[in-house]
């Protein structure tokens, strides 16, 4: 039976998933200011991921840390959206094949970051208190993180010819797993009932204007989708997720409890 | 007040930021409050940015200063009411702008940031060097994460903006 628990780990692997995902870009950034900036969206997400998994293992009890709920869970026990664990690029773009795309980046924090400010907006008013002093923080944090991926959307957008290319396609490739939002899991269903949670269903004509007045302002068109909807939030992933898990839990397996 | 709370305080007043070695943490509005209960000595304590680096290392010197003063208590991390640059004092903000910082604007809680659909216009912030606002944003994530990167058109010269948050 699920648990508000469950959903705050969803909401702690949606943000620690991503948060490992942008850090790649670190020393690696197109430019001085978007490795910086990138860091610092990573380094909100993992501090959000924190107090998310520090309150999980409070209403867990026992032995539970943040620490054990962040390293020692298998793939199939995160419950983030499939849309987060994906690499920085699309599998149908030919001159995105390198390793990084900073289009598909850009997009993918657009869309999760224009979703979040609703949610955490909503969980202000949480029946949990604790969920509710770290969505009251998260907002401010999310906030910003629009902002910069929105600005730069809509510079990709209407920038180049190679670089709206490349928006589009990153558009295209994303905009499907986006579905997943919309779909009630059985921690969410149960958190809402508890009134831990809000229903991210009525968020989503909010999400809708403001991802096509984006998109809109960008030149790129939002691709039509009805088909397969990805369900990572009840543990069902992409072949993805185990690659970043590896990298982002290796240290703490092979070395139980160190500290520096 | 009592005696020992007023010794609290005035054990933790010479602590500064980490990072910005001219503010207090009190000035900052990072140390909140001391408080007497039953079970002794309360000192609570807000962190600001989620991921922010320096707040162990706060925690870590709260703890020193008042292990060094032979005060017993107890240090609480409380995250509601979220933090806000709202909370920094004037002399802070005079004190940031002196050491080369220009001090956050005021947030504004007139407009819910989620209704945010593009950028509001901003309000020019003045350079801490010559005090002109014809500045430009270089990058919106700075040094560190409550910092952006300005520029200033006139004096030529780059600086940190300590963002509303």
């Amino acid at each position: 039976m699920s648990t508000p628990i469950d959903y705050l780990l969803h909401l702690a692997d949606n943000a620690v998933v991503l948060g490992q995902r942008n850090a790649e870009w670190c020393g690696h950034g197109p430019i001085l200011e978007e490795d910086m900036a990138l860091a610092n969206v990573s380094l909100d997400l993992i501090g959000q991921a924190r107090l998310l998994y520090q309150r999980a293992a409070e209403m867990k009890g026992g032995d539970a840390t943040e620490d054990k709920l962040a390293y020692f869970r298998d793939p199939h026990e995160f419950r983030n959206y499939t849309l987060l664990e994906l690499p920085h690029h699309g599998p149908l773009v030919g001159y995105a094949a390198a390793n990084r795309d900073y289009a598909t980046t850009i997009v993918r924090n657009f869309l999760y970051s224009a979703l979040m400010v609703h949610v955490w907006d909503g969980l202000r008013q949480s029946a949990d208190a604790s969920l509710a002093a770290i969505a009251a923080k998260s907002l401010k944090e999310t906030s910003y993180h629009l902002h910069h991926s929105r600005d730069w959307l809509v510079r990709l957008g209407d920038g180049t010819e190679e670089s709206h290319a490349r928006a589009q396609a990153a558009v295209n490739h994303l905009m499907p797993y986006t579905e997943e939002f919309w779909t009630t899991s059985p921690a969410e269903g149960a958190a809402v009932a508890a009134r831990i949670a809000i229903d991210v269903w009525a968020l989503r004509p909010a999400w809708d204007a403001l991802v096509n007045g984006a998109l809109a302002e960008a030149t790129l068109t939002r691709p039509n989708f009805h088909g397969y909807v990805t369900e990572g939030k009840i543990g069902l992933h992409s072949e993805h997720l185990s690659y970043l898990l590896g990298e982002m839990q290796g240290l703490a397996r092979a070395h139980p409890g160190a500290t520096w | 007040m009592s005696n020992v709370v007023d010794k609290v305080w005035a054990t933790l007043e010479p602590l500064t930021d980490p990072e910005i070695p001219v503010v207090t943490l009190r000035e900052l509005g990072i140390l909140r409050e001391v408080r007497e209960t039953q079970d002794g000595i309360e000192v609570v304590i807000t962190p600001t940015y989620s991921g922010c680096p320096a707040m162990g290392q706060i925690e870590d010197d709260v703890r020193s200063s008042l292990a060094q003063a032979g005060i017993e208590a107890r240090v609480i991390t409380q995250l509601a009411p979220a933090w806000t640059t709202d909370w920094m004092s004037d002399e802070a903000k005079e004190k940031l702008r002196a050491y080369g910082i220009a001090p956050p604007h005021q947030t504004r809680q007139d407009v819910s940031v989620v209704k945010f659909m593009r950028r509001p216009v901003a309000e020019a912030v003045a350079c801490p060097q010559c005090g002109s606002t014809h500045t430009i944003v270089t990058s919106e994530f700075g040094s560190t994460a409550c910092k952006a990167l300005y520029k200033c058109l006139d004096c030529q010269e780059p600086f940190d903006y300590f963002k509303p948050y």
